[in-house]
């Protein structure tokens, strides 16, 4: 039994032709996949190597470089509400904003709320400054955030 | 002095401004096919005399990095265009490619056109959600119009663009370490030389250039060169090295500022001018303590350099590393530098990819020298220690594979040098107000 469905694999082999090698499409492939099953497993991590003939570790390495993909232990919520703690946000008071909203929901950054419905997690400079603070919702950027707005955000998830 | 009109931003206010046909009804791509008949050679020539300097933080000149590819190679070779916008305080490349992706586009084709290449890749950071929806709908609008593929507009130039999503790292924004990602590798950036444009993405020939780079080299191939270095700080008579600073360039402004914005001036703006003419002063009628001219990467300026022009080689001048991306941060007098300093470098510690020793143990001593200084148990020789860690990593003391290191290291030295007397009241009153049995407790 396998754990990428017929439709994820299919998605997957599509980003082929848009490149000279297989292993370029590592990024695409981890994308397809942590998003529809909001985690890349183990087991994930095999299928898609033996989709891009690359060895699991290959995938894994790529993987784990960049904190942007959890692991089977740790998934995804339904959404993912990145709060901005970068030098613009941080002068504007991002820092605090996530820790109100770490407090609020009862998560520190990393982590899912109990019901599943989001992720909280501290972002470096999402590029929206000049709507310090700034949140990004999935990937959509909210500007000009305040604990208020920030929670009827998070609220009509 | 006459107002300046915008050029790269003049169309984002307009409605439908992404779409093709709003984009085609202001003259975009009229001179497209004109362009794509001239002789390669010819474009590049145009954009080496323009005197383009590249926009990503560097400032190389644009049309040289063309010619220092193969001649007559057989290809294929690549373009990848860096649009992995990442250093801290920088957003005009977002808004360029949401507001108008066919500028963009079209700066594309004309350099796929000079450097010989038919397959672009945009390297899209991936929070930029909107903006590579933007793109998406505007390179299929493209495809759908013979704009983008094989034989366009009756030509014989033939051209794919590939939007491939990054995954949050900042290094990524490094050409090299782009390049690895785009392989699907870790984004170490690599060992130079060989240069990109010897051997690059899938060890073929490659350019990098910045969003905001190709979006110049639109322009000015639609106004001429002279229209270029009509804009902007021509070199140094003093200095033979010096290309000049011409163009127009776009200042992101953030920070304590009344109205934070993004704004097109020509290159050689002050600090002081953008803050107070554009970002509508500082906020709650407070005063500068210190602006961060081009992206943390670049230091400070004190309040005694807000007149420090922003061209290529005005923020040098005043101690700084480089004018960057241009992303003016400003701090107001209420900010402690301290704070200032601990964020710039957890920020750089965050992002350094491991590669390189001095780096990656480098941003995170500076980052822990800070904490502790932070919760009171510094000691003013913290100070130099920390200047003598900066010191020591980077690719100007020659200890690193890339710059992410200078840029790490330059908050901390001029914070250090051009704040020392504010760092050194903070230790010790820090330090008073916290007991000796706390220290102890923290330490633990």
């Amino acid at each position: 039994m396998s754990v990428l469905t017929e439709e994820l694999r299919e998605r997957i082999k599509a980003e082929f032709p848009k490149y000279p090698s297989k292993r370029a499409v590592t990024l695409p492939a981890l994308h397809i996949v942590h998003d529809a099953m909001r985690a890349v497993s183990t087991g994930a991590i095999e299928e898609i190597a033996e989709l891009l003939e690359l060895h699991p570790s290959e995938v894994h390495d790529t993987m784990s470089f960049y904190n942007f993909f959890k692991d089977e232990k740790h998934p995804l919520g339904r959404h993912r509400v990145w709060v901005c703690r970068s030098i613009s946000c941080m002068l504007r008071g991002g820092e605090e904003l996530l820790e109100k909203l770490a407090e609020k929901y009862g998560v520190h950054p990393g982590q899912t709320t109990a019901d599943g419905k989001f992720t909280l997690e501290f972002a470096e400079c999402l590029g929206a400054c000049e709507g310090a603070p700034c949140i990004l919702l999935n990937d959509e950027c909210h500007m000009d955030m305040t604990d208020q707005s920030a929670s009827e955000l998070i609220n009509r998830l | 002095m006459a107002v300046f009109e915008p050029v790269l931003l003049a169309r984002i206010n307009r409605p439908d401004s992404a779409t093709l046909k709003s984009y085609q009804a202001d003259g975009g791509y009229a001179r497209l096919k004109e362009i794509l008949s001239m002789a390669p050679a010819d474009v590049t020539n145009i954009v080496k005399d323009s005197g383009l300097r590249g926009r990503g933080g560097a400032g190389f000149p644009c049309g040289l990095k063309w010619t220092f590819l193969p001649k007559d190679h057989p290809g294929p070779i690549y373009l990848c265009i860096n649009a992995d916008e990442s250093e801290p305080g920088t957003f005009n490349n977002r808004i360029l490619m949401e507001k108008d992706p066919h500028q963009l586009i079209e700066g594309i084709m004309i350099a796929c056109h000079a450097i010989r290449s038919s397959n672009a890749y945009l390297y899209l950071r991936y929070e930029y959600g909107t903006s590579y929806r933007a793109l998406d709908a505007a390179v299929k609008e493209c495809y759908g119009a013979g704009l983008l593929g094989k034989n366009i507009l009756g030509t014989g130039f033939n051209l794919d663009i590939v939007l491939h999503r990054g995954a949050g790292a900042y290094i990524c924004g490094e050409e090299t370490g782009l390049i690895e990602s785009l392989e699907g590798k870790r984004a170490w950036p690599r060992i130079k030389p060989p240069f990109p444009a010897i051997e690059g993405l899938f060890r073929k020939p490659t350019i990098v250039n910045n969003v905001e780079t190709l979006c110049c080299v639109t322009q000015i191939l639609k106004r001429g060169k002279e229209w270029f270095q009509s804009i902007g700080v021509p070199p140094d008579p003093a200095n033979p090295r010096d290309p000049g600073s011409y163009g127009p360039k776009l200042y992101c402004v953030s920070g304590h500022v009344n109205k934070p914005c993004c704004v097109e001036l020509p290159l050689g703006v002050t600090a002081r001018e953008l803050i107070e003419e554009h970002a509508g002063g500082v906020w709650k009628g407070r005063k500068v303590k210190a602006v961060v001219p081009g992206g943390i990467s670049m230091g400070f300026l004190s309040a005694a350099e807000l007149d420090t022009k922003l061209d290529f080689a005005g923020p040098g001048k005043a101690g700084c590393l480089g004018l960057g991306t241009a992303a003016v941060v400003v701090v107001d007098d209420q900010t402690s530098m301290v704070d200032v300093l601990y964020n710039c470098c957890r920020f750089m510690s965050h992002e350094s990819c491991g590669q390189c020793t001095p780096c990656r143990e480098g941003t995170s001593w500076m980052t822990r020298i800070l904490e502790r200084i932070r919760a009171g148990q510094g000691k003013v020789e913290d100070l130099n220690l920390l200047t003598e860690v900066a010191g020591s990593m980077g690719i100007i003391p020659g200890t690193t594979i890339c710059g992410l290191s200078d840029g790490a290291a330059w908050p901390v030295k001029n914070a250090i040098s051009k704040f020392r007397s504010e760092f050194e009241e903070y230790i010790t009153s820090r330090r008073a107000s916290v007991t000796s049995a706390q220290r102890l407790m923290a330490a633990h």
